[in-house]
């Protein structure tokens, strides 16, 4: 505990300098979770990232093939080759006898140098083989300041896996979350928390002592709503990342809960149960502050998310029995349709970024799983095997669901798995409790 | 579901008609003492000999007084029958004194989403909220808010944490 408060003061420090010189304030170094492989899927491709090669003065600047390696591995796809089991290590591509990994069994090599050019820059070059054929598959060389020599590790990571698996990395993307500590004296203190997609570079965005839920991104990356009861309300807020700076846009009496940026951020959906204690979508112009309605039936109308054309939002309605996913034009005045018939619950959808599935919660038996569903043809795949399974959120690349569950010791811990739900990873805390990932978009230039 | 609870809401206002005017008003201090959920109004209950007696009757209605929590079945907001006579008690203790205000406090057990719960706990304060009104509360007495699964009051993973969890909190203020 005291540990994070020291770090989090210095992260304001360091983020408050970054603010004056103009920088993205992604600095921070609060640690907010290990990525470690649990379940090592029978499926996982052996590749070998080799230690890169260091040419410059004192000790290598950045370990560029941990990253890469650790990155391949949280995908779950890839099970890299300990290092220690390597038996040459080459850096380049004249080096290379393919035979050495072979015997290891490893599908495909990385290799590459860190070499420093001046002061404050690097170059990195980096070269992918296909071990089974004995041939190269791509090359590329990168420069950045020591700064962004991480970042630089995440896009070579993110090259690699689209060279394999035809799917963009999102290795360079973010994670928003929420963590929930109980303090010695009994009281809870819950974060909302940025950080890297591997961890890193935590950054905590709001601290409330009451409950924070419910985050969500702005399709830019630049801010985040979310649900604080902080005064015993509760409210939706608004806050710019960068900046730090936000708004409480929504505090009507009763329930203001689930917001959901739209695809052109111009948007927010979200739910109120106003005066008449009945929830329904609305949906926020975030300019004018003009609300409209979108649902009116007497069920609970909740967890809206926008389809990728924004118009119209997939939401979880109870208006027939146990809760079921619908779906309701933008436009005023539309009748919503049903979407799920598979099973007694399916709730909170998001919807994959191509937009033709959603990944629910699905309740049966007293048991709460990720499942998605084909929007086209109703069908329902059940991907994870937890019990308390829940706030699935897409990868941008759609290929990789996020999700909250349990672990061995019940504590409450992230894991992904991937949209077919060959491979799984799960992901542990370094303190307290942690839930409701939210994948970030892709990094815009 | 709404059905049953227009039922039970009708039940409610026969037993409430049946009961006439012999009731006493509530006792404003044990309704202060409430908050800190005293117990010692039992302890009144001394005069044992026939039927209810007027002080027996003030000692029950300030023991359902000291009862501040509605427990609920799975994703069910209705009032089941053994909390009826504590909401009566609340909710004529509340029309006897318009200046007292009670916050509802609604939660769900950790099972499925979290923002469903949400739903699930606003449903479950509105139903308390209803019940006090029928029996005299005031709107402007009343006020909602829905903690869903984030405040539990137990923190296993049980039939009887989730029977716990899942429930309104009355809270005088």
């Amino acid at each position: 505990m005291v540990r994070m408060l020291r770090t989090n003061a210095r992260a304001g420090l360091i983020a408050a300098a970054a603010a004056l010189c103009g920088l993205l304030a992604s600095v921070a170094e609060a640690q907010g979770f290990n990525v470690v492989i649990t379940e090592g899927s029978e499926a996982a491709v052996p590749i070998a990232v080799v230690p890169f090669g260091w040419q410059g003065s004192g000790p290598p600047a950045f370990d560029v093939a941990g990253v890469v390696s650790s990155d391949l591995a949280s995908s779950g796809r890839f099970a890299p080759v300990p290092t220690r089991d390597m038996v040459s290590r080459p850096t380049q591509a004249q080096q290379v006898n393919f035979q050495d990994w072979r015997l290891l069994k490893a599908n495909y090599l990385v290799i590459g140098t860190l070499a420093e050019s001046t002061a404050d820059n690097f170059a990195a070059t980096f070269q992918l083989f296909d071990v089974v054929r004995g041939e190269s598959l791509t090359s590329f060389r990168l420069e950045a300041a020591r700064a962004d020599l991480r970042r630089v590790s995440h896009r070579i990571a993110d090259m690699v896996f689209e060279k394999l698996t035809g799917f963009p990395g999102v290795f360079s993307t973010q994670i928003a979350y929420v963590s929930e500590e109980r303090r010695p004296d009994g009281t809870k203190q819950f974060r909302l928390i940025v950080s890297d997609a591997d961890g890193e570079n935590a950054n905590k965005v709001a601290e409330s002592s009451q409950p924070l839920l419910s985050p969500s991104w702005s399709p830019d990356a630049r801010r985040i709503a979310y649900v604080s009861y902080e005064g015993g309300v509760s409210g939706v807020y608004v806050q710019t990342l960068r900046t730090g700076t936000r708004e409480r846009v929504s505090a009507r009496a009763g329930v203001n809960s689930a917001p959901t940026f739209s695809p052109d951020g111009r948007f927010l959906a979200l739910v109120l149960s106003r005066d008449t204690g009945n929830l329904d979508i609305h949906s926020l112009d975030l300019t004018s502050q003009v609300l409209r309605q979108l649902t009116t039936d007497a069920g609970i109308d909740t967890e809206p998310v926008w389809a990728p054309d924004g118009r119209s939002i997939y939401f979880t309605s109870d208006r027939a029995g146990g809760p079921q996913i619908y779906r309701v034009g933008t436009e005023a005045g539309q009748r919503p349709t049903r979407i799920t018939f598979a099973g007694p619950y399916n709730a909170r959808p998001r919807v994959s970024p191509d937009g033709k599935q959603l990944a629910v919660v699905y309740g049966q038996n007293n048991r709460y799983q990720i499942g998605v569903v084909n929007i086209d043809s109703g069908q329902l795949q059940i991907l994870t095997d937890g019990r308390l399974d829940e706030s699935p959120s897409f990868a941008p690349n759609g290929a990789q669901i996020i999700y909250a569950t349990r672990d061995a010791r019940g504590r409450a811990v992230l894991a992904s798995v991937s949209t077919d739900g060959r491979f799984k990873t799960q992901i542990a805390s370094v303190a307290g409790d942690v839930r409701e990932p939210v994948w970030g978009p892709f990094p815009r230039p | 579901m709404k059905n049953a609870l227009l039922i039970l809401l009708a039940a409610l206002t026969l037993s409430l008609t049946a009961c006439g005017n012999k009731n006493t008003q509530p006792d404003t201090t044990a309704a202060t003492d409430v908050g800190s959920g005293s117990e010692g109004a039992t302890t009144d209950r001394t005069g044992a000999g026939g039927g209810i007696t007027e002080s027996a009757l003030d000692a029950e209605t300030r023991r359902r007084l000291g009862e501040l929590v509605v427990y609920f079945d799975y994703d069910e907001a209705d009032i089941k029958p053994e909390f009826n006579a504590m909401l009566q008690a609340h909710g004529r203790n509340l029309a006897a004194n318009p200046n007292m205000q009670v916050r509802l406090e609604g939660h769900a057990d950790e099972r499925g989403s979290r923002e469903y719960n949400i739903g699930l706990g606003e449903r479950r304060a509105q139903a308390v909220r209803r019940v006090l009104q029928l029996q005299g509360a005031g709107a402007q007495q009343l006020t909602t808010v829905s903690y869903g699964e984030e405040r539990p009051a137990a923190t296993g993973s049980d039939e009887e944490s989730w029977r716990l969890n899942r429930r309104v909190e009355l809270v005088y203020r």
